[in-house]
């Protein structure tokens, strides 16, 4: 009897869930407005929740900004969608399906901010039309637009940056001559992304004459001890931290306190290089170098005015005001740029000013994107952003970094210009492994 | 009323030892292979085909092997992601390096692959039980996806590590579209789904039954205890295998370990609770429930509530409302959906009587 109630129940709520679902299933858009729709593959939870809420909080942050301040892109408005990924390739390949209609709104840029889902959606963009922006980090040799011509790796690539982490390194020790003969450690985590950066290390401690000491760590990469018991004795002079996660980087950095590894002699990723994966490490984190795609701070006008006009209007996205101005936060603002200027672009482009974009003029739109130094100041963002263009060829960019020190309190710019990447070595290995997957997936490349 | 089988006579072994006896059942599956092979295709959106269904049937399948191993054998097992991870890149493997080879050919192959290391891990079986022998397939999970990440050849010197899937081509036809390949998967799947009902239906099936309630009576009564229970792994392991190599090639497009976490190894595991172990049936309703739930509730809660909550909290309470499912069902019925299937049928056999 108890039984057949609590079936009956059950059988009840399936029936109205089915219906709600049904009823629920992504269909609802009412476009009055001209509107511009954006799917935004979010991660929210999940151990690396702390850099998706500042970078997904960060974007919608401004194109909130863009709609409050200016009414939009020439009256056209900028709406979004959500979709939680937890990092998860599966789950990211689901959004990237659900986030990819919207009534019959489509979306044209996908930004996962994750490696694993770049990849799981890489040979769907080209049908689907959508542009993929890999914000420093993916696939290094989708810099070479014209065998990837929907994937966007602006505006510094992981090889890049681990050739302008490696020069920075050189100027810190006087001279790419007096590398001869040192030591770097490569300490990352063992995965795709820790191994990213190999060909380029690998290739420049040959021309520098440099050791390079590859450690991995195995996932998640709390458990350090064996690593830097293997750094303790090696006594490289440098440490290069490739990781990912609060976890993982914040042991790191205690693990060198606890071994008297000097943290001024080590430099993290951009990955490692946020206030949530230096806090936990407390004040062994101090001295502590990363490189940063986009330098932190308030004191850019824009960032500023986004305070005072989204957060001021209450319709801010950070649950965490405080946040704004952090490394994380900073980046999705100016992936949220890079957005809205390509939008931009696409409308002048494409002769649609006021208008929605299709794929195509979005991808023009985005490729045409023009950072010039006027246009920096123009958009208040002068100093966070270097000036770069992108190409038919070019869909990196830029190639550079800043380098920042943590002081304990927060980070502090060390360089006050960009470091720049060996860009025509860069190059040459981009055009070269692009040209290999070509041949392998039979992919005729884009005459530029 | 429906569901009597008055005036059905069988009048052959064989038509007493069908799978479906009443012919109501029958013609029940034949309209769901119908809907499945014809209707779905030509009015299924591609959102459906591609984020719903395709994964539905890979797991499906992947949770089918599990059960063969956990269900009716007995052998606890945490390794099926592993499986799947050998599966997987055995295809890629062969269809990289041997010319012109036809993507069923490779896909039976690397189900073989997947077996044989199967069997590898499943030698412990012999001497363990229960939460040992979990451990021991933790081992091979674990190890199995450090030696695909570790030895480039696996992946084929790859500098990103992470590897395209090859297309998939039969007979010089390219299964490209969703369509197509949620064909191709659903042709795989039902196939495979026929030849395990039967496996577990006839001796083999029996034997492993025996093995899992109690191997040593089994043993004395002359059941070959090592064959049994390496046959089980080995058979399991080919589900997972081919079902691995069909995720990577017609659901993710690529093919990298750190997708066949021991995270997805415990929700298989919590496919087959959840379905029915023991059952086929019970491996598409679980691989229903733990794959599509979550996608279900994701999408109501975004529905109802929309921006109005911050999104951080929306996920949260998402996995807060599957885990109480889960909770709630387990409790309701610890045998599993197919449980609740079965005796919703017994039920329907009595309709409109009570008893």
């Amino acid at each position: 009897m108890f039984e057949v109630r609590i079936s009956r129940a059950l059988r009840t709520l399936l029936a109205i869930g089915t219906v709600a679902a049904v009823a629920a299933v992504p269909s609802l858009a009412q476009a009055q407005a001209k509107e511009q729709y954006f799917g935004i593959p979010s991660y929210r939870v999940g151990p690396f929740a702390a850099g998706g809420t500042g970078f997904f909080g960060g974007i919608i942050d401004y194109l909130q900004y863009v709609n409050m301040k200016e009414g939009g892109v020439n009256g056209v408005q900028m709406v979004w969608a959500e979709c939680e990924t937890e990092y998860n390739a599966a789950r990211g390949v689901e959004c990237y399906q659900r986030l990819l209609t919207r009534g019959d709104q489509r979306m044209h840029i996908f930004e996962p901010l994750a490696t694993p889902i770049a990849y799981g959606v890489l040979n769907r963009v080209d049908d689907d039309k959508v542009v993929l922006t890999q914000y420093g980090y993916g696939r290094s040799d989708a810099a070479d637009g014209r065998v990837f011509p929907w994937v966007f790796s602006t505006m510094t690539s992981y090889w890049s940056q681990a050739s302008a982490i490696m020069n920075w390194i050189s100027t810190k020790e006087g001279g790419v001559a007096n590398l001869k003969g040192k030591k770097v450690a490569h300490l990352h985590l063992d995965s795709a992304f820790g191994r990213e950066p190999l060909p380029v290390l690998n290739r420049l401690a040959k021309d520098w004459g440099f050791e390079l000491v590859s450690i991995p760590v195995a996932s998640p990469g709390i458990e350090q001890s064996a690593q830097w018991l293997r750094i303790r004795q090696e006594r490289p002079d440098w440490v290069i931290s490739w990781g990912f996660g609060a976890g993982m980087n914040s042991t790191s950095i205690t693990s060198a306190a606890r071994i008297n590894f000097p943290r001024e002699k080590m430099v993290g990723v951009w990955w490692a290089g946020s206030e949530e994966d230096v806090m936990p490490a407390g004040d062994a984190a101090k001295g502590y170098f990363a490189a940063a795609n986009v330098p932190n701070g308030k004191q850019f006008p824009l960032v500023q005015d986004i305070e005072k006009v989204v957060y001021g209007g209450g319709k801010g996205n950070l649950s965490d005001p405080k946040r704004i101005g952090t490394i994380y936060w900073n980046r999705g603002v100016t992936a949220g740029i890079f957005w809205v200027e390509a939008v931009r672009n696409g409308q002048r482009i494409a002769n649609k000013r006021g208008q929605t974009l299709n794929g195509d003029e979005m991808r023009a739109g985005f490729e045409a994107l023009n950072l010039t130094p006027a246009r920096l100041k123009e958009l208040g963002i002068e100093g966070m952003l270097p000036s770069f263009k992108l190409s038919c060829s070019d869909h990196e960019g830029a190639g550079v970094i800043k380098m920042i020190q943590w002081d304990g309190a927060k980070w502090v710019s060390v360089t006050p210009d960009w470091v720049s990447s060996d860009r025509k070595m860069i190059r040459e290995m981009v055009e070269e492994s692009a040209a290999k997957y070509a041949v392998e997936q039979k992919i005729t490349p884009k005459k530029c | 009323m429906f569901y009597r089988e008055a005036g059905q006579f069988r009048t052959s072994y064989a038509q007493d030892s069908q799978i479906f006896p009443l012919r109501q059942d029958r013609l029940a599956m034949i309209a769901l292979l119908a809907v499945a092979f014809l209707l779905i295709p030509a009015v299924a959106s591609d959102y459906w085909l591609r984020a719903l269904l395709i994964p539905w049937l890979i797991f499906s399948l992947v949770a089918m092997g599990q059960n063969i191993l956990t269900g009716y054998a007995g052998q606890l097992s945490l390794g099926s992601a592993g499986f799947m991870a050998v599966g997987a890149f055995a295809c890629y493997n062969l269809m990289l390096r041997v010319d012109g080879m036809p993507f069923l050919v490779a896909l039976v192959l690397s189900g073989l692959c997947a077996a044989a290391v199967g069997v590898a891990f499943g030698l412990p079986s012999l001497r363990i039980r229960g939460l040992y022998l979990a451990v021991a397939t933790l081992a091979a999970q674990f190890f199995i996806v450090w030696a695909l990440d570790k030895f480039g050849w696996f992946k084929n010197y790859d500098p990103s590590g992470v590897i395209t899937a090859q297309p998939m081509e039969i007979l010089g036809y390219e299964f490209a579209s969703p369509q197509a390949k949620y064909l191709l998967v659903l042709a795989i799947v039902a196939g495979l789904a026929l030849l395990a009902k039967n496996m577990a239906r006839g001796a083999t099936g029996r034997a492993w039954m025996a093995v899992r309630d109690m191997d040593v009576a089994a043993e004395v009564m002359g059941l070959p205890l090592m064959r049994t229970k390496l046959q089980a792994f080995a058979i399991s392991s080919f589900y997972c295998g081919v079902g691995g190599a069909l995720f990577a090639f017609a659901y993710l497009g690529t093919v990298e370990p750190s997708a066949f976490t021991i995270d997805l190894s415990f929700r298989i595991l919590f496919m087959i609770i959840i379905g029915g172990v023991g059952t086929i049936l019970g491996s598409f309703l679980g691989a229903g429930f733990i794959l599509l739930l979550p996608i279900l509730l994701s999408v109501v809660f975004h529905a109802v509530v929309g921006q109005a909550v911050d999104a951080s909290v929306v996920s949260a309470v998402e996995l807060i409302v599957f885990g109480s499912l889960i909770i709630i069902f387990l409790i309701v019925e610890p045998h599993g959906l197919a449980r609740l299937w079965q005796v919703t049928k017994e039920r329907l056999r009595l309709w409109p009587f009570p008893h």
